[in-house]
């Protein structure tokens, strides 16, 4: 935990709209993250924290309060409108990922990250077979063998405890745990560093949602990935995350070890929410 | 007859389509939009590349069209027709006697010459449309280079059919930058595209695109590592007319006794070859 992050994102923010007079002013009156002038959303303000080697970090916080939008500003989805981020892996930590070409982006996009998206239609084709979803991402890694992307794939589906003989089926036949798990076996294939997690159990039954957090901590566990796990319910970040940020209207109110913040939250919507899991 | 310019359209039309011709030129394989004017024939029939032999045909040229390897269809006669009609150009079904070729569906068995110009109709350009739907985004992807979506398209079929089944219109990479689209030519064809003597144009009327192979130009077919492109193979199959088995073929059924057989597929070309033996024309 005392290496150099593997992430470190400083002052990201995105905004929809290009602001006015009103909302540019320091201390202009918001209606939550918006601005009542000019209809601007100020989706993620100055957002900085750092990810560090191994571990998971939570993301908290209610509904539109900007965790979609921070990770697909992080996934390169959305371009963020200022802020810088490092990686690492990408030059040492030494180049701002934020300001690189497509190329580039896609390059990190492809090797270093990871991406389970909130809505499984954004992350998956769901009339390509399920193994050519899982390959995707190597072919975009540059991988041209097939028999070799064949065997990966058939790895991960086993790993993410989907039937091999089920493979070919699109995804668009599966039920919304299965189609996460594509997601997730999807997102591991080029065997990134990083795994970014939105919402992975929203929307499931609660068994499903159980079994999909399990494996979310075993492949923690066997891979050694560093994982940011976005959700609006605490009682997934407790389960996952070592150390936790809330975001409440775009901005990071708290932040900490999850245990503290559950035990001792500090801003009052935090303990709101804190109150409202016990 | 006389109320059309030479060539049906307006020198300033030409000159513009002239122009895309040879951007196209300049960037193998770079889809260069241009302002497809209405044909008075109908969209889908090649609108494209009848646009860019109308600016290319000059008086001195030989003009053959073929369509799904015959000279006689409805469609190519109906193109020639209007060539001729507006220019007065001289016509041919013999391959070698042509200088402009305009073809759907084929590139002929007879070898082209440097000195032939050959313009292939396209009814869509774009090789990664059936992954990415935006004109936007695909227009982002050629210029990153970003194929994936090409090389997801052939994994998927061989995942469903364990071998890339896609018989027509097969993506090739063009002068190691652009993939493209080239046109609905058999797999068979492919390989004359590669390093070929004579310039290829391709010409989409619907979605307002010109594209071009310049002779000599490395052109190739996408494979995997492990599955090799492959052409149609024709194995213990020959041409029931002329014997002929290294030539692409249509399969037919006799309508008395409900036999499969085979013929060439270029008409002309079988045609040609009968002569040269002195048998009789079967047609
Ligand atoms: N493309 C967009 N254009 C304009 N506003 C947007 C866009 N996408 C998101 N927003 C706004 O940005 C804010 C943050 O949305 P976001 O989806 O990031 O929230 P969230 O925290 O993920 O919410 P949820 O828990 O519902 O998923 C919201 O006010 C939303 O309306
Ligand atoms: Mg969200
Ligand atoms: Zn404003």
């Amino acid at each position: 935990m005392f290496d150099k992050p593997i992430l470190q994102i400083k002052n990201l923010s995105k905004q929809y709209g290009k602001g006015c007079l009103h909302c540019q002013n320091d201390g202009a009156q918001l209606e939550r993250n918006f601005c009542p002038v000019c209809k601007t959303v100020y989706a993620c303000k100055d957002i900085s924290f750092d990810l560090h080697r191994g571990e998971i970090l939570g993301i908290v916080g209610e509904s539109g309060s900007g965790k979609s939008t921070l990770m697909k500003s992080l996934y390169f989805d959305e371009e963020v409108t200022s802020g810088e981020g490092y990686l690492i892996d990408y030059h040492e930590g030494k180049e701002n990922i934020f300001s690189q070409s497509g190329q580039q982006l896609r390059w990190i996009r492809n090797t270093l990250l990871g991406m389970v998206y909130q809505n499984p239609m954004l992350g998956l084709k769901m009339d390509f077979s399920s193994i050519s979803n899982i390959a995707e991402k190597q072919i975009a890694a540059g991988n041209r063998n097939v028999d070799n992307m064949v065997s990966r794939s058939y790895e991960l589906l086993d790993k993410v405890n989907i039937p091999v003989d089920r493979s070919k089926e699109p995804p668009k036949n599966f039920s919304g745990g299965m189609q996460q798990r594509v997601q997730i076996a999807k997102a591991l294939s080029s065997n990134p560093p990083i795994l970014l997690l939105d919402e992975v159990t929203t929307g499931l039954d609660l068994s499903v949602q159980a079994a999909v957090l399990d494996l979310i901590k075993t492949i923690q566990r066997e891979m050694q990935i560093s994982m940011i796990v976005v959700s609006h319910d605490l009682a997934v970040i407790r389960m996952l995350a070592d150390r936790t940020v809330v975001m409440l209207n775009g901005q990071i109110i708290e932040e900490g070890l999850t245990d503290q913040i559950l035990e001792d939250p500090n801003h009052p919507y935090t303990q709101q929410l804190v109150y409202s899991l016990l | 007859m006389n109320k059309f310019p030479f060539a049906f359209l307006d020198e300033q039309s030409k000159k513009e389509i002239r122009r895309a011709i040879l951007k196209g030129v300049a960037i193998p394989g770079y889809q260069v939009p241009f302002a497809s004017r209405e044909m008075p024939i109908g969209r889908g029939w090649g609108t494209g590349g009848l646009q860019i032999t109308l600016a290319l045909v000059g008086k001195e040229d030989v003009l053959k069209v073929i369509d799904q390897g015959s000279d006689e269809s409805v469609n190519a006669v109906n193109i020639k027709k209007l060539v001729q009609n507006t220019t007065g150009v001289q016509t041919t079904i013999h391959t070698s006697e042509a200088t402009l070729i305009q073809s759907r569906h084929r590139i002929p068995e007879v070898p082209l010459r440097s000195d032939q110009i050959l313009v292939l109709q396209v009814p869509e350009p774009e090789p990664l449309r059936r992954v990415e739907r935006s004109e936007f985004k695909t227009k982002q992807l050629h210029a990153e280079k970003e194929y994936s979506g090409a090389w997801l398209w052939l994994f998927e079929q061989i995942m469903r059919y364990n071998q890339t089944t896609q018989g027509a219109d097969y993506p090739v990479l063009v002068h190691e930058r652009y993939v493209m689209n080239p046109s609905p030519i058999p797999r068979f064809d492919n390989p004359k595209i590669n390093d070929s003597d004579a310039l290829i144009l391709f010409g989409a009327g619907r979605e307002k695109k010109i594209y071009a192979v310049p002779p000599y130009t490395k052109v190739e077919s996408l494979a995997f590592d492990d599955y090799p492109f492959e052409i149609e193979k024709f194995e213990g199959k020959a041409c029931k007319v002329t014997g002929l088995t290294n030539v692409f073929l249509d399969e037919m059924t006799d309508e008395v006794t409900g036999e499969t057989y085979y013929v060439c597929n270029d008409t002309s070309f079988m045609q040609e070859y009968l002569e040269k033996r002195g048998t009789v024309n079967v047609r």
